[in-house]
This record gives structure tokens, C-alpha cells and sequence, in this order.
């Protein structure tokens, strides 16, 4: 330890500039790339959002300040898309967070085939999410699909609900198909945390008497409770970003039924090609999830040091 | 008598419930690849079953959609954002693992941060800027937009990894006559090669997965397997035998990859969030 920080100014001029500007030079390559690559662009992002830009009419890129911003906040559609952004993370968080606990108090247990229930848990995390998208329209299909089916001979439903098509059904179709594919990373992440909590704790409060029910509350739910917030945080964030599914899915419909605001945003830019008000939809986007990625760093650089 | 009552309990309440679970997730993935088994004419009539399974809508997707340069796409893609991540990453984690120097703690939180934007406030941009350099449409845009994940998800991976590497053998290879650069080269990355590894596999498997900017970016000349598929289910609307074989088709590289490299990949993904 001690070589590896001996002071530099023990050693000649040379060689102590060099080992100043050596952590930096080692750097340089990938703080330069992601500069140009993310954060110029993003810089970039921002100047749009304050012109109107709109890409068939290349020539035309006048300044006009806030007017795009001003303009989103007394769209219908905006308010529209936001309250699904809400409804959306507010119903597949949850429903991930305690698939993913179950899941992850079950694989923490004994029993034989567990290692094989651990690898393929996580399937759907691997697969690509037009395939996810694909094999989900296939199963909410109105004519054909198996959940249709799998419900008219339970005799929960009278007759196929067209569940994509239908608006009122839409946005949870596409919800629990989002909820399908994000629990396995909470119950991954939970498994981990709870296999850090040592087995002596269990040990001593069964000796002291405590139940299954008090055990989970007073020892396994503390255990794991650092580890809950951050998935929380990692998944509310990429749960919110996340339009792939639904634009495969939906591509916002039927109406705008399945619109979220990033959704909203990119169809603007890529069916308008209003890039000018497509930036300003992203940049809204932005600052509102910035208080979560704040809060979410702060957890992170504490960590880090 | 005792220990078959606990064997009952224990497959009520872990076997059971853990078999349920896994329905839920592998039905909807065997429900595809039981579609993409049945004949087409059959579909329809009878449902996906496994008797008389046959091929036919796998070498119809070959013969008529030309799926192999799709899939040629998106492995030049993939495999050139594995070369970009990791050799941008592999000196920047050892600055990370190895030093300590003013500002670290900023540096490294901002390869955190890339990944929390938003993806579509980046895609305008991007977009816009390769319009101007000419580049829209080719490998290089689309592995310069999978890049801007997956620098900052390699420069984090290869810092843990690295911090698990004894300093003392790079102090040693140093009292040895190496240089610095030699103990990264000699030492330390032949010891991370397993981390590097399940790090290039991560990062293969989310390029090949990715579809907004593939189909942003990329499109006419350059059409990886994800815009493909995408393509096929507005064109082939009702041909499900077809298009369940091109989800299982363009879902096999990743799934089997990751199947190989998870519980590795596993432990290093989750060793940061516990901690924290």
C-alpha cells in the first residue's frame, strides 16, 4: 500500500509529473469518447428543445426561447402521457419489487433443483424486448391467444377481450408484460442481500423464540432493506425510460391509450419529425426523473468511497 | 414419520410456489417456441401442439425473409461494441482501481449517471449529429449508440473486478523492471480475464438486443435482427407460426450466452448494490 502512494514529492520532477498525470492519461480515452458520445449531444438535446427544429425543414432553426416548453405544459397529450408515466411505474414497481422478494425468498431456501431454478429465473431479463414484445402480443392476441382462452374456460370472461385494442386494458396489458420481464433483476438483487445476512441471526432469534412472521420482519426485512432501496430507485428509473416494449406493443395506442411521456417524445421526433418539441418533451422527461437519479447517487457515492 | 411431514412441507410451501413462479416465467417463452413449431395451416384449426411439429416456418423464415443478414447486422454490431467497450475501459478501470487523485469520486459517478438519462433525450441528438457527419445508416453509428451504454457499464464492471486483484502483484511485477503499463498488461488483465470476458458477453447481449436506436439510426442498409423482427410482425401479421421462429431465432444468441456467463455476471452486477 505504502509504495503504491508514496508522496510525490519525494521522487524527481519527472517522474512525479508523471505519476500525477498518470491516473488522468489512463483515464483520458473513455472520458473523452463519452464526452463527444453523451454529453455534448445531450448539451445538444437542450439547444434544440429551445428552437423550432423541425427536420423536413433543415434550414429553418430559429431560436424562440421557451415557447416549446410553454407550448408542452398546455398540451392535452403531454398531461395525458404523464398521468400513464405515473400510472405506469406506480403499478409495475410494486408488482415487480414483491414478485422479485417472493421469488428471492423462495430461492433462498434448500431444495434440490434450486441452482436450476436460480439460471433460469432470469430468462427473461436475456431476451430482447421486441422478442418479449412479439411473444406478448401472440399471448394477448383477441382471436387466437392463449390468455383468451385461458380465461374463457375458467370462465372468468364471457367473451375474448381484445386486450391491446381495448383502451381501457391496454396500458395494464402492456404493464404486466413489463412486470414479467423486470422481476427477476429485483429478485436476483434480493438474493444477493439476503444471502449477506449471516445465519447466526436466525439461529439466535429461534432460540429466543421468534416466529417465521417476526424473524422476516426483525431480521430479514433490515437485511435487506439497503439493498430494496437501490433496486427501487435502478428500477423506477429504467421502468420510466423504458418505451421499447410499448412501441412494439402499441406504438402508443389505440389513441393515445399507451402513450408515456419519453414515448410521447419520440413518436413527436420520429413520426413528426418535430425534433424542436420532441427535445423539449425529453428534456421535461429528464429533469423530472433527476430528483430520483440524485438521490440514487448519493446512495452510490457513499458506496464508492 | 417426521422427516417425510417436513419433506410435505417443504414442497407445499417452497417446491410448489418456486414451480409456479417459473410457469410464469417460461410459459410465455415455450408458448412461443411451441407456435413457431406448429404448421402454420394448423395454427389456426387446431392450436400449437407438439404433435406433428414440424421445421417448415424456420426454413421459410430463412428462405423468404433472408434472416441471415439481419442476423450478420447485428453480430458486427454487437461484436464491435464488445472491441469499443472494453479497450476504452480496461486502462480507466485500472485509473479507478489503482489511484487515488483528485476528482475520482465525480469521474466515476458520472459513467454512473450516463446510464440514468433517458434514452430518448440522447437519440435526438445522435440522430442529428450523424445526419450531419454522414454516417447515418452504417455499423459505426449504431455501434457508436450502443457505445454510450456500454463504456460506462464496462468501465463499472472492470473497476470491481480489478479492486478484487491483490495491488501487491502489480508492485511486484513493478520491483521486477515492468512499467506500470506493463503490470496492467503482464498482470492484472491476464488475472481479470474471466471478469473481461463476462463483461464482453454482457455488452454483446444488450447490443444485440437493442432496437430504438437500431431502428432510429440504423434501418434501410443496416437492419439488425431486432428492426427485423419488428418489420415481420407489421408485414406477417397473422402468420404467427413465422414470427414466434424469428423471435426464437433473434432471442438465441443472447439467451444462450447469458445462460453460460450468469452466475458470474451475477455476482458481479449484484456486489455493488449490496454494498451500497
Amino acid at each position: 500500500m505504502l509504495t503504491m502512494n508514496e508522496p510525490a514529492d519525494r521522487l524527481p520532477g519527472r517522474a512525479a509529473l508523471a505519476r500525477k498525470v498518470l491516473p488522468y492519461a489512463l483515464l483520458s480515452p473513455a472520458v473523452l469518447v463519452t464526452l463527444a458520445i453523451v454529453f455534448f449531444p445531450m448539451i445538444q438535446a437542450a439547444w434544440m428543445s429551445l428552437h423550432d427544429y423541425i427536420l423536413w425543414k433543415p434550414k429553418d432553426f430559429t431560436f424562440v426561447g421557451l415557447k416549446n416548453f410553454t407550448a408542452a405544459l398546455q398540451d392535452e397529450v403531454f398531461w395525458i402521457s404523464l398521468r400513464h408515466t405515473i400510472i405506469w411505474i406506480a403499478v409495475t414497481i410494486p408488482a415487480q419489487l414483491l414478485l422479485g422478494l417472493a421469488t428471492a425468498l423462495l430461492l433462498n431456501q434448500q431444495f434440490p433443483w434450486r441452482p436450476l431454478a436460480r439460471a433460469l429465473i432470469i430468462i427473461p431479463w436475456a431476451l430482447p424486448s421486441v422478442v418479449i414484445a412479439l411473444m406478448w402480443v401472440w399471448i394477448y392476441d383477441a382471436n387466437y391467444g392463449i390468455l383468451n382462452e385461458f380465461m374463457l374456460r375458467l370462465g372468468l370472461i364471457k367473451a375474448s377481450v381484445p386486450w391491446l385494442a381495448d383502451p381501457d386494458t391496454a396500458l395494464y396489458a402492456i404493464i404486466l408484460t413489463l412486470t414479467w420481464q423486470g422481476f427477476p433483476f429485483f429478485a436476483v438483487m434480493i438474493l444477493a442481500g439476503l444471502q449477506s445476512i449471516p445465519k447466526s441471526y436466525y439461529e439466535a432469534a429461534s432460540l429466543d423464540g421468534a416466529g417465521a412472521l417476526r424473524q422476516f420482519w426483525h431480521i430479514t426485512l433490515p437485511g435487506i432493506s439497503g439493498v430494496l432501496v437501490t433496486a427501487v430507485l435502478l428500477r423506477t428509473i429504467w421502468v420510466a425510460n423504458s418505451i421499447d416494449v410499448i412501441y412494439v406493443m402499441t406504438g402508443g395506442g389505440p389513441g393515445y391509450a399507451t402513450y408515456t411521456l419519453p414515448l410521447y417524445a419520440f413518436i413527436k421526433a420520429r413520426t413528426n419529425l418535430d425534433f424542436g418539441y420532441g427535445s423539449s418533451l425529453a428534456v421535461l422527461f429528464t429533469l423530472m426523473l433527476l430528483g430520483l437519479v440524485i438521490v440514487y447517487l448519493r446512495r452510490a457515492g457513499r458506496s464508492v468511497n | 414419520m417426521v422427516g417425510r411431514k417436513s419433506l410435505l412441507k417443504r414442497i407445499l410451501i417452497v417446491d410448489v410456489p418456486m414451480l409456479l413462479i417459473l410457469t410464469f416465467t417460461l410459459g410465455p417463452y415455450l408458448w412461443m417456441l411451441l407456435t413457431s413449431l406448429t404448421s402454420e395451416s394448423r395454427l389456426f384449426t387446431e392450436g400449437p401442439s407438439l404433435v406433428g411439429a414440424t421445421l417448415e416456418n424456420y426454413v421459410r423464415l430463412f428462405a423468404t425473409v433472408g434472416f441471415l443478414t439481419n442476423l450478420m447486422h447485428s453480430f458486427i454490431i454487437a461484436a464491435g461494441t464488445v472491441v469499443v467497450g472494453l479497450s476504452l475501459s480496461v486502462t480507466a478501470a485500472y485509473s479507478f482501481s489503482r489511484f487515488s487523485f483528485r476528482g475520482k469520486r465525480y469521474l466515476l459517478l458520472q459513467f454512473l449517471i450516463i446510464n440514468m438519462f433517458p434514452v430518448v433525450l440522447l437519440i435526438l441528438p445522435l440522430f442529428v449529429m450523424m445526419r450531419v457527419l454522414g454516417i447515418l445508416d452504417t455499423h459505426l453509428a449504431l455501434i457508436i449508440a450502443n457505445a454510450t451504454v456500454a463504456i460506462p457499464f464496462s468501465v463499472w464492471m472492470m473497476t470491481s473486478y480489478m479492486n478484487g486483484i491483490p495491488k501487491s502483484l502489480d508492485e511486484a511485477a513493478m520491483t521486477d523492471g515492468c512499467t506500470r503499463l506493463g503490470a496492467l498488461w503482464r498482470v492484472v488483465l491476464p488475472l481479470c480475464t474471466p471478469g473481461i470476458i463476462a463483461t464482453g458477453i454482457y455488452i454483446f447481449i444488450t447490443a444485440w438486443n437493442e432496437y430504438l436506436y437500431a431502428l432510429t439510426l440504423g434501418g434501410r442498409n443496416v437492419r439488425p435482427i431486432t428492426v427485423a423482427i419488428q418489420t415481420l410482425i407489421g408485414e406477417y401479421e397473422v402468420e404467427w407460426g413465422l414470427l414466434t421462429s424469428g423471435g426464437i431465432i433473434g432471442a438465441m444468441p443472447a439467451t444462450i450466452l447469458f445462460l453460460i456467463v450468469q452466475k458470474r455476471l451475477i455476482s458481479g452486477l449484484t456486489q455493488g448494490a449490496v454494498k451500497g
